[in-house]
């Protein structure tokens, strides 16, 4: 049972607004589902999951990088090269 | 390379295209001149890319998907990006932030989801074939309510490079068209191994599809005819797969038992994967733009909350809450355990049979506005779910109607037996055409 | 254990010296390079962009593993560890989490008893390095970052100690240690700027224990691990309790400050990264031919050159030291070695230090000649150190370099052989001018010796012989009547 101080706090752990409009009905839907979930207390054991396509890797081998300004293209700001972020306080 | 040009320009009464290539360009090879419509979470170098999200929006990936480079290779025209559940959540792409696509078998109801921009393309005739994808069944739901053919192709048949991520270890890109032949050329040229996908195996698809299954045994699971399925659908199914009888297969009942644990096993499974995923969503390389006047956390926020809609935005909850400390034993690690349970329930049933058959769908395509409580439109995936989570090969072909509305007959294969699950579908769909 | 006793772990973070990324074809040489100009979808994190393991990191981390006595699992996976920071462009890290390349392991230090003590490790794993955050602006025009993805996706393996060390200097020689390793290895360039970092766990014992963040320097880690001892043991003393936190060094001021909780409620929400395949490796480590390795290295050249154990440290605990000084004597072993170990060891190293010069500018052929000339004895200790400086000067200063004969020919360094007359008259001198001296070398101070050995020195502008001299005072001293 999740309440709305819990899902308030989960949103906050994933870094997601929620409007407040929105808590009451998210909560229910969350507990809905969370409900739905608990099926899986039944399962049972603790089987090796399959291990095949093993070592997949690479060559060590330079290849081209994209060129600058395919980089920025995207960005919303930037500056100098550099990609421009708010400041972490 | 030679290069030609396609003049595109569709009647898109469906809201089935969010972005259109009024010339698309083209090159000699087996799809030249071919119009092909790619779904918006594979990124196409050059055509914005949005995943049906606002925060996507103007975001034009500088490369291209590993399928695209190869559908472009093949001579294909590129005609425009499809409408989708935003980043693939949804059974009804009534959750994209671009407005719905309609079915053009009634544009009063959905066309499913989430590819159901690119199935209304196709069933409306606005393109021969098209790309979409395959995390929970996102192929199969729009392919059976909009009446076309459409294949998830065996786990790691397909490269995902360039398939904006839900989750990964379940999601394939794969065929959409109007006939099973024209999946099936699809599929030869997007399967392959490819070096920037590490889950890629080594199994090129060079089939041609044959309609011949005398012989072959056909498992008929109980799940999938019993309670929450529209007894009208499942006897529409029935007769289809009685005709598959009358082509030589023989049917045999079969039970999955572990189907019990399966949509959830697919929820928790999907929204923890896509919970990381999406949090690279920041506005800073690409996207809307970060408010640079506001603080890091605050800004991100606030992005996010703008950016993604309220579907998305629960699920990455979900998957966030799954995944964090005290909750991975409970969720994510038994989800895994409940997976193997269901790859070893179709291990143990292909031993028996070679095939397993039955609706794609519980239902017909819903009203729009119809399912507007998650938990129901969750449940509705249930019976595309556990191929997903087996990794297994399905397809859906149209075999008759409920309603006025199509329906679709799903089959299932082993591993790497695509080639058989298409003779299959093949073989109905010469019957009774 | 003592009642109060320093405790240190430490986790160290090194770039492994690849060609490329860890899970893309970007070149890894991007120091000299403008910002953002060695990145590709796969290091930007752009959305559908997948990784693709570098093989020759998990060798490289492989051979660093079974230098160090590790055990590399049967079976072991990369992860996610989920966090959002401007610089981490996926928003998670790929590591490694449960299931790391390998466990357990050890290195032999030089404890501060002087014995060895083996300092245990817990883990060895690989991880992808974020980019690299710059910070900008004001106040008036607002404060924001500046973002580099040059060095997203470089390969780092991480060590982990357990807490075994007894002290900051302990921590450092641990330090030192493993980048020795690392070097003989060929999988790390300590030159490389910001190619290491180590993060500290300090407690003293019956007290909470704080971790120190981010130390990009080896002096660094002495440097903050002694000032947290002295900021703790203070708290205890005062009767305060130690809280358990998140610090991080400041080098400027070389105090440690108190984290915000960035860090601190992290939950990181780890899970196995999706897009990559487990790692079953355990077989590719018989094959893996180690070099010889800084203490084998140590003993062969206390048994082969007949170095002291001090100097065979010293010469050995840096990869191109132990390369240099095995050039210089190349040319004749048995002659030069025992000089060249003094030389290298005890005068070159503190003259670079001093020059902030780095030992790849001196040219060993100048070095061997001088060893041979000292060894000849043409020239006095001092004087060696007099030209020793002006070579280094030369190629420090990018001036036109002599050799080391040319040098004492133009400074006209060359001790004064067989005639006696020059030094005999300075010492006549010295004595005469310092009858104190006299006294007190009748009475027996030993100090007097060395200042009028001082006094002639000057005279002779040190081109006299120590020994020579020493030998010739002390006949004159005995001369001079009472």
């Amino acid at each position: 049972m999740v309440t709305e101080k819990d899902v308030e706090h989960i949103a906050e752990l994933a870094d997601i607004g929620i409007n407040t409009g929105e808590l009451d009905t998210f909560t229910h839907q969350f507990n809905a589902i969370l409900d739905y979930f608990d099926v899986l207390d039944l399962v049972k054991g603790d089987t090796t999951v399959t291990r095949d396509l093993t070592n997949i890797m690479r060559e060590d081998t330079v290849e081209p990088s994209l060129p600058r300004d395919e980089v920025l293209k995207n960005a919303a700001a930037q500056e100098d090269g550099f990609i421009k972020a708010p400041r972490v306080m | 390379m030679e290069s030609y040009e396609l003049t595109f320009e569709p009647d898109d009464r469906y809201n089935a295209f969010l972005t259109v290539c009024k010339k698309a360009p083209y090159s000699k090879g087996k799809l030249s001149g071919i119009a092909v419509a790619v779904k918006d979470n594979i990124s196409t170098r050059g055509i914005e890319t949005t995943c049906a999200s606002k925060i996507l929006k103007g975001y034009i990936p500088p490369y291209d998907a590993h399928a695209v480079e190869l559908l472009r290779n093949s001579g294909a025209a590129i005609v425009g990006k499809t409408n989708m559940d935003e980043f693939g959540m949804g059974t009804t792409t009534e959750n994209s932030a671009f407005g719905p696509t309609l079915n053009p078998c009634d544009t009063g109801r959905v066309p499913g989801g989430s590819s159901g921009g690119s199935a209304a393309a196709v069933a409306s005739n606005m393109v021969p074939m098209a790309l979409g994808t395959d995390t929970g069944g996102s192929i199969r739901c729009p392919a059976a309510f909009c009446g076309i053919v459409g294949l998830k192709p065996t786990y790691g048949r397909v490269s995902r490079y360039g398939l904006i991520a839900y989750a990964n270890s379940l999601e394939q890109i794969g065929p959409m068209g109007r006939t099973v032949s024209d999946v099936s050329t699809l599929l030869q040229v997007i399967a392959g191994k490819d070096r920037h996908d590490s889950t890629t195996y080594d199994r090129p698809y060079t089939h041609t599809p044959v309609a011949d299954i005398k012989g072959l045994k056909i498992g008929i699971p109980g799940e999938y005819f019993g309670e929450g399925v529209d007894p009208k659908v499942a006897g529409v199914v029935k007769t289809a797969i009685g005709k598959l009888e009358e082509l030589g297969a023989t049917t045999v009942p079969c039970s999955i038992p572990s189907m019990k644990f399966a949509l959830a096993a697919y929820y928790v499974t999907c929204t923890c994967e896509a919970s990381s995923n999406l949090a690279r969503f920041d506005g800073v390389r690409y996207g809307p733009g970060a408010d640079s006047k506001k603080s890091w956390h605050e800004a991100y926020k606030e992005v996010r909350r703008a950016g993604f809609g309220t579907e998305v935005r629960r699920r990455i909850m979900l998957g966030t809450f799954a995944l964090s400390s005290g909750y991975y034993g409970k969720y994510y690690a038994k989800a895994q355990i409940a997976r193997e349970s269901v790859k070893s329930d179709f291990a143990r049933i292909f031993s028996e049979v070679d095939l397993i058959a039955g609706p794609t769908m519980p239902s017909i395509a819903f009203k729009l506005g119809e399912k507007s409580d998650p938990l129901s439109m969750y449940l509705s995936d249930i019976l595309t779910v556990p191929a997903n989570l087996a990794g297994i090969p399905a397809i859906s072909v149209p075999c008759g109607k409920v309603d006025s509305m199509p329906v679709g007959l799903q089959i299932m294969g082993r591993p790497f037996e695509d080639e058989r699950v298409i003779d299959a579908a093949y073989a109905y769909e010469q019957a009774v055409s | 254990m003592a009642e109060d006793q320093v405790i240190v772990g430490l986790e160290v973070h090194c770039q492994l010296d690849t060609k490329s990324k860890l899970f893309c074809g970007c070149s890894t040489d991007y120091r000299d390079d403008g910002p953002n100009t060695h990145v590709c979808p796969v290091c930007l994190g752009l959305p559908g962009a997948m990784p693709v393991l570098n093989k020759r990191s998990i060798e490289y981390a492989m051979k660093v593993a079974k230098a160090l006595n590790c055990t590399v699992l049967h079976e072991s996976e990369f992860s996610r560890k989920n966090y959002f920071y401007p610089d981490l462009d996926k928003a998670y890290q790929i590591t490694q989490y449960d299931k790391p390349l390998a466990e357990g392991g050890y290195l032999e230090i030089e404890s501060d008893e002087g014995g060895e003590r083996r300092i245990q490790l817990t883990r060895i794993h690989v991880e992808e390095d974020p980019g690299r955050l710059v910070h900008m602006g004001n106040a008036e025009r607002g404060k924001y970052s500046l973002v580099d993805y040059n060095r997203a996706g470089i390969p780092l393996i991480e060590i982990v100690s357990e807490p075994d060390m007894r002290s900051p200097k302990e921590a450092r020689k641990f330090l030192n240690k493993l980048r020795a390793t690392l070097e003989y290895l060929s999988v790390f360039d300590s030159d490389k700027e910001g190619s290491l970092r180590v993060d500290a766990n300090i407690s003293i014992k019956g007290n909470e224990r704080v971790e120190v963040k981010n130390i990009t320097s080896y002096k660094g880690v002495e440097k903050a691990l002694t000032y947290e001892v002295t900021r703790q043991k203070n708290l205890i003393r005062r009767g305060q309790r130690i809280e358990r936190e998140t610090r991080h060094f400041i080098e400027s001021t070389g105090i440690t400050q108190s984290s915000r909780s960035k860090e601190q409620e992290h939950d990181y929400r780890y899970f196995p990264e999706p897009d990559l395949r487990p790692l079953h490796v355990q077989s590719w480590v018989a094959g893996i031919v180690l070099p010889e390795l800084p203490d084998a290295r140590r003993e062969r050249f206390m048994a082969q050159y007949g170095c002291s154990l001090n100097h065979a440290r010293t010469l050995t605990g840096e990869l191109k030291l132990a390369n240099f000084f095995e050039k210089v004597v190349a040319a004749d072993p048995k002659g030069l070695s025992t000089l060249a170990a003094t030389w290298i060891a005890d005068t070159l190293i503190g003259e670079l230090n001093y020059r902030s010069m780095n030992l790849e500018r001196v040219d060993t052929a100048g070095i061997t000649e001088l060893i041979s000339i000292l060894k000849q004895g043409t020239i006095t200790d001092k004087s060696g150190i007099d030209v020793l400086r002006v070579m280094l000067d030369q190629r420090h200063n990018g001036e036109p370099t002599e050799t080391p004969a040319a040098i004492i020919s133009r400074l006209n360094l060359a001790k004064t052989t067989g005639d006696n007359s020059a030094i005999l008259t300075a010492i006549e001198e010295a004595i005469t001018e310092n009858p104190r001296a006299l006294e007190d070398y009748r009475a027996g101070k030993g100090g007097a010796l060395n200042f009028l050995v001082g006094q002639v020195m000057k005279k002779t502008r040190g081109k006299a012989d120590p020994g020579e001299l020493n030998r010739l005072l002390t006949e004159a001293l005995a001369k001079r009547e009472a």
